[in-house]
C-alpha cells in the first residue's frame, strides 16, 4: 500500500471521529441550547421547591430564560432560597414579577416560570422576587380533595 | 506428619511465588508504562510511524465497530420500543437510546471490540517481534525500539479509541432512529428533541468521552506490555495473545463501574 493511500484513509478516520464527536456534542447532547452568554442572578424563596434541582429551566411564557444554579435551606424562616441565573438578553422583569414552580407533564421535570408584573423597576442582579409560589405537591391535592369529600 | 507439614509449606510458597511473579509483572508494566512516556515526544519527530499505527490499529478497527454500533442501536431502538410503549411513552425512546449510547454502550462495547480487533493484533506483534529477537536487533542498531515501535503504538491506541467509540455512538443512534422512527413509527421530532433535552453536555457526553480515553489508555497499555513481556515462543504469543484480551477485558469492565461510580458520586 502506498504511503498516500495510507494516509487519505487515516484521514478519513480522522475526520469521521471528528464529525462523530461534533455531531453527538451539537445533535444528541444539549449544547446547542446551553447559553454561552452573562447571566444575573435572582433569588427567590419557596415554601417547598417539590422535585427543583439545580440546573432545572427557569422559563417565561414557556420560553427558556435560564437555568436554576443554587438552591439552599434558610433555616431561620424554614424557607428554600433557589439562586436563579437568567441570562442578560431578558433584563426585563419587574421587580413585581412572580416566581411558581410548574411541573413539565404529569410527572415531567419541574421548572419555575416568571410571570412579570407591571412594575417600571426592573429585577437586576441579586434582587429577591417577592412573591413566589411554591410547588403544587400531588400528595397534597389528593389529601385535601380526599378530606373534601369526606366532610360532605 | 512430617510429609504433612512439607506439603503445607509447599502451598505457602506456591502462593508466595505466584504473588510475587504478579507484583513483579505490576512494577514491570509501570516501568513499561514510564518509558513509553519518555519515549513519546520522540513520535512527533516521525509523524509517519504514527500514521502506519493509526491505520492498522484505528482504520482497520472501523468496519467492526460501524457494524456493530448500527445492529447496537437498533436492537437499543427494538428493545426500548417495547418497554416505553406499555407506559406510553415510547416518544422518549431518543433519550433511552441516547443516554444508554454516550454514557455507556458506547465506551465500554467500542473498547471490548477495540481489545479483541487491534489489542490482540498489537500483542501478536510485539510477541513475535521479540520472539525474533527483533528489538535487540534494533538495540544493536542504536534505535530505541520503545521510540521507534512500542510509542507510536501506543499513541494512536490511545488516539484511536475516543474517535471510535464517538462513531460507534453517532451510528448507534441512527440505528435506533431508523428502527424507531421508520420501522415503529415514533414521531421525528420526538425522537431528537427528547435526547437533546435529556442528554447533557458535561454530564453525560463529557462522561462518556473521559470514559473513552480511560479505556483506551488501559486498553493499549495492556496489549503492548502483554506482547513486550511474553514468553519469546510460539506458544508464549498465543498465551500473550489471549491473555490481552482477557484481561483488557476485564480491566474495562472494572473501571467502568469505578468511574461510573465516581461520575455519578460528583453530579
Amino acid at each position: 500500500m502506498t504511503r498516500q493511500i495510507l494516509e487519505i484513509w487515516v484521514g478519513v478516520f480522522v475526520a469521521a471521529g471528528i464529525a462523530a464527536l461534533f455531531m453527538l456534542a451539537m445533535k444528541v447532547s444539549n449544547l446547542s441550547t446551553v447559553s454561552t452568554g452573562d447571566t444575573y442572578e435572582i433569588t427567590a424563596r419557596f415554601d417547598n421547591i417539590g422535585g427543583l434541582s439545580i440546573r432545572s429551566p427557569v422559563k417565561a411564557s414557556g420560553v427558556l430564560v435560564g437555568r436554576v444554579s443554587n438552591i439552599k435551606y434558610d433555616k431561620d424562616y424554614s424557607v428554600a432560597v433557589v439562586t436563579m441565573s437568567i441570562q442578560n438578553r431578558f433584563d426585563s422583569f419587574s421587580i413585581d414579577s412572580r416566581a411558581s414552580i410548574y411541573t413539565a407533564g404529569l410527572l415531567g421535570e419541574q421548572y419555575i416560570e416568571l410571570v412579570p408584573g407591571i412594575e417600571d423597576n426592573y429585577l437586576e442582579d441579586g434582587s429577591d422576587v417577592v412573591m413566589a409560589d411554591s410547588a403544587l405537591i400531588l400528595e397534597n391535592l389528593i389529601g385535601r380533595f380526599i378530606s373534601e369529600i369526606i366532610s360532605k | 506428619m512430617q510429609h504433612f507439614l512439607r506439603k503445607t509449606v509447599a502451598v505457602f510458597e506456591s502462593l508466595g511465588d505466584r504473588s510475587l511473579d504478579s507484583f513483579e509483572r505490576l512494577g514491570r508494566s509501570t516501568l513499561f508504562l514510564v518509558r513509553v512516556f519518555k519515549s513519546i515526544p520522540f513520535v512527533f519527530l516521525r509523524p509517519w510511524l504514527l500514521i502506519q499505527q493509526l491505520y492498522s490499529v484505528g482504520v482497520l478497527t472501523i468496519v467492526i465497530v460501524l457494524v456493530a454500533g448500527t445492529f447496537v442501536g437498533m436492537v437499543l431502538g427494538l428493545q426500548g420500543y417495547n418497554i416505553l410503549v406499555r407506559f406510553n411513552s415510547e416518544s422518549s425512546l431518543g433519550t433511552m437510546v441516547g443516554l444508554t449510547l454516550v454514557r455507556e454502550l458506547g465506551p465500554v462495547v467500542t473498547a471490548l471490540l477495540f481489545a479483541g480487533r487491534a489489542g490482540s493484533a498489537l500483542t501478536a506483534e510485539l510477541g513475535l517481534m521479540k520472539t525474533t529477537e527483533q528489538f535487540s536487533a534494533l538495540e544493536m542498531m542504536a534505535v530505541d525500539p520503545f521510540k521507534r515501535v512500542i510509542a507510536p503504538r501506543f499513541l494512536a491506541g490511545f488516539l484511536s479509541m475516543p474517535m471510535l467509540a464517538a462513531i460507534f455512538s453517532a451510528v448507534g443512534i441512527y440505528g435506533g432512529y431508523y428502527v424507531g422512527v421508520y420501522l415503529l413509527g415514533v414521531d421525528d421530532g420526538a425522537y431528537w428533541a427528547q435526547m437533546q433535552k435529556s442528554v447533557d453536555f458535561h454530564e453525560d457526553f463529557m462522561n462518556g468521552v473521559w470514559k473513552t480515553v480511560v479505556f483506551g489508555f488501559v486498553a493499549t497499555w495492556i496489549a503492548l506490555f502483554e506482547g513486550y513481556d511474553s514468553v519469546p515462543t510460539s506458544e508464549g504469543i498465543g498465551r500473550a495473545t489471549t491473555q490481552s484480551v482477557v484481561n483488557a477485558s476485564l480491566a474495562v469492565l472494572g473501571l467502568n463501574f469505578i468511574l461510573t461510580a465516581l461520575m455519578l458520586e460528583t453530579s
